[in-house]
């Protein structure tokens, strides 16, 4: 074992520290003209993008690299690298992989740019888990897709330029997952009509989208009809492991320490609270336990060993303490926990309350707990399908 | 970066593996202690000939100067097999020596410690069951160039195997001032008994010191100076287990699915059942968590790191709440066969519950990290 970083990598991590440095200082307000100078240098260093490759204006980033570019970022709080989110994540390196090269050429530089956000049309009211159950259909006619049905759960849906969006083209195929079709869609299409839902927090992120007749054309297709999943599925599993989201953990654990010291009741700090000091505890272990996790995950990677379901343990982790830090927090703060705003007894502007309503988008959205431990327990440990 | 095993670390697993399979598979485990043995004398002539014995001890005195970190291997596989041996005592009782010891005292006792033909253990807990330095009654007077010991240890890992004993010792009144000296079973005054135990192929027992006079020379480092060092062969001995541990962790997981693959109930394997599989997928999550944090704890100790003792702490209360839920999960799922004498599983959720409070429970050690953590 060893955690030492090559020559070359410690190079590659005092440059981002240097440039760090420079354009995030310590304690500098974050103007909107230091923002948006720092998204036009971040471009500049191709650290949008880094993993993809250089021919379609990614960084080519090593995974190493990768990490340590993402863990300084962390570290530092810096913003996003690039705004273009779900472009970013999961539909840009899917037209990598997939896509024609007008369809590179026309999609990519914008998503590195952030000109517009992308939505994902994937759950319907009928396929949640069971995804590839999925009804939505698209006919073909002419040159064109005539699109009929519904999504639901579509993060960001009215503030999004395009969808990627996964259709049915066949509805006779004897396996669910054959006959589904990926389309990039104009959200500007007429047809198409958005109706955002408003969760429990309050808060409305995620919305229906309703799809009459409403026509896309032939090339707007990803990959090869029917060959949907498939684009899906790829463009998924290149998520990388999960080392830079436990930066954002910590805070979250250093910031329920401070409460806990902050707060007095019954005569008592409730940091000095034996239950209350077992389960801070109990939650730091399990952050670490997900760092060095990731950092086995990354060694396989670095050895050339592709990851497969094991990636779930870290999602099962991270789904407990998104839920358990929120929970901890309206414990700790007793009876003001439940308060959503205001002066005093509020605390933090009822920021914890709002905290412990916000876990489903993470929770939820990315495969739901269950689906975790069903995919580890047939995966890995070899137990029959249910 | 490489957070994972060597080559060279995964052929040593390979081989532990498969003489444990061919020598001590668990009918012969059984065997053994169901027929009052401590452990299978043969078999650790064995192991020590192949040089695992000596694994982590200094190649000048016989042992072969690896890290702790290649130990792991070994430590997974005799707790994935629940191989009775003294090897963790062992290990810990040479590590005192070797690293609060003279020179002189290290070529005294270790060659014997790393060719197995002497067996060592750490004598500290007593009747407070505290792991303090407070908690240290036991005596030691000083007469001449002599001193005299007298007291109590409890808890002791194979207590009546041991050849030689480190023990914590008073010799002050300020609740820090114990010593460590190095005492022979063969010394007047001493006597040993193993404890009727829940966990037969783990001997815990009594080390009892009746005036026993041992030379000057037997103290390990200067007298009244032990408190850091029980501290860190505390950290060692809680890592050693749960190294153990996520071996035999993994075993009571495989084989309860694998039962959960076979049994059919309702028409179908059990192993269907979500109710069967989810709080199986649970306790793999828990084990590759334990073994990460384990890993590095282990690490760390071997690079003196700072965090070392908080990478302890960490790893070994997630392995003392985890391990158990493990052990009776397995049972559990296997009905009514999981509760005989008969079945394996047994065995593990034994394992399990002996492993809890060994060198601090997850009470005492998320106290520790919480500590640590500002808290």
């Amino acid at each position: 074992m060893d955690f030492q970083l090559t020559e070359k990598e410690e190079a590659f991590r005092d440059e981002v520290r240097a440039f760090l440095d420079e354009n995030l200082p310590e304690g500098a307000s974050r103007t909107p003209e230091l923002m948006q100078a720092w998204t036009r240098k971040v471009r500049e260093k191709r650290w949008v993008g880094f993993s993809w490759p250089r021919e379609v204006g990614g960084g080519g980033g090593s995974i190493m690299e990768q990490v340590i570019l993402k863990d300084e970022m962390a570290r530092r709080k810096a913003p996003a690298l690039g705004s273009c989110f779900m472009g970013l994540a999961w539909v840009g390196p899917a037209i990598i992989q997939y896509g024609t090269e007008e369809q590179k050429q026309k999609y990519i530089p914008d998503i590195l740019d952030g000109k517009y956000q992308w939505c994902t049309g994937y759950s319907e009211p009928d396929s949640g888990s069971d995804l590839a159950s999925l009804k939505c259909r698209a006919e073909r006619v002419g040159d064109e897709y005539v699109v009929n049905g519904q999504k639901i759960w579509t993060s960001i849906a009215m503030w999004s330029k395009m969808m990627i969006l996964l259709v049915r083209t066949d509805a006779s195929v004897a396996s669910k997952h054959d006959g589904i079709t990926c389309l990039l869609v104009e959200m500007d299409t007429p047809g198409i009509e958005v109706r955002p839902i408003k969760n429990m927090s309050g808060g409305a992120m995620f919305a229906e989208v309703f799809f009459d007749d409403v026509r896309v054309p032939v090339e707007n297709r990803l990959g090869a009809e029917g060959e949907g999943w498939r684009v899906t599925i790829s463009a998924l599993a290149s998520e990388r492991s999960s080392i830079a989201e436990v930066h954002g953990l910590v805070r979250k654990i250093e910031e329920v320490k401070e409460l806990a010291k902050g707060t007095v009741r019954g005569g008592r700090r409730m940091s000095d609270d034996p239950g209350i000091r077992r389960r801070i505890a109990q939650a730091e272990t399990r952050i670490e336990a997900m760092r060095l996790n990731g950092m086995r995950f990354l060694t396989k990677q670095l050895r050339g060993e592709p990851l497969g379901a094991e990636t779930s343990i870290n999602k099962l982790h991270r789904a407990e303490l998104e839920v358990g830090l929120g929970e901890l927090a309206l414990e700790i703060l007793g009876s003001a926990g439940t308060l959503m705003g205001g002066e005093e007894p509020t605390v933090d502007g009822g920021s914890w309350a709002r905290f412990s309503l916000n876990w489903p988008e993470v929770v939820i959205g990315g495969g739901t707990p269950n689906i975790q431990r069903n995919i580890i327990a047939e995966r890995i440990l070899g137990l029959p399908k249910d | 970066m490489n957070f994972g095993f060597s080559e060279e670390q995964e052929q040593l697993r390979d081989e532990v593996r498969k003489l444990l399979d061919q020598h001590s598979p668990l009918s012969r485990v059984r065997e053994v202690v169901e027929g009052g043995q401590a452990f299978d004398r043969d078999l650790w002539k064995r192991m020590a000939e192949l040089g695992w014995v000596g694994l982590a001890m200094p190649e000048v005195h016989g042992g072969a100067g690896l890290d702790l970190e290649t130990l792991i291997v070994v430590l997974e596989e005799t707790g994935r097999s629940l191989v009775p041996s003294p090897l963790v005592s062992t290990v810990i009782a040479a590590r005192a020596i070797e690293r609060f010891g003279s020179e002189a005292q290290r070529a005294r006792w270790l060659p014997g410690l790393a060719d197995g033909s002497r067996i060592g253990t750490f004598a500290w807990l007593e009747r407070s069951d505290r792991l303090d330095p407070a908690g240290v009654e036991a005596t030691a007077k000083v007469d001449g160039d002599r001193l005299v010991l007298s007291g109590e240890k409890r808890f002791v890992t194979d207590a009546s195997s041991a050849d030689l004993f480190v023990v914590g010792v008073r010799t002050g009144s300020a609740p820090e001032a114990v010593s460590l000296v190095v005492v022979g079973k063969d010394a007047s005054g001493v006597s040993t008994d193993d404890y009727e135990g829940m966990d037969l192929t783990k001997r815990i027992g009594r080390l009892r010191l009746d005036e026993v006079r041992v030379e000057a020379d037997c103290v390990l480092g200067e007298l009244g100076a032990g408190a850091a060092a029980a501290g860190w062969l505390l950290d060692l001995g809680a890592a050693l287990v749960t190294a153990e541990a996520v071996g035999a962790a993994e075993a009571a997981l495989r084989i309860t699915s694998e039962f959960a693959k076979q049994r059919v109930q309702f028409d179908q394997p059990i192993g269907r059942f979500q109710g069967v599989k989810h709080p199986l997928a649970e306790i793999y999550v828990d084990v590759e968590s334990f073994r990460s944090l384990v890993y590095y704890a282990i690490w760390a100790i071997d690079q003196d790191a700072e965090d070392a003792s908080l990478a302890v702490s960490r790893a070994k209360a997630y392995c003392a709440e985890a391990f158990p839920r493990a052990g009776i999960l397995g049972v559990q799922l296997h009905g009514g066969v999981g509760y005989t004498w008969e079945y394996d599983v047994q065995l593990y959720l034994k394992r399990s519950k002996w492993v809890r409070s060994m060198f601090g429970d997850a009470d005492h050690h998320y106290e520790r990290a919480a500590r640590a953590g500002g808290l």
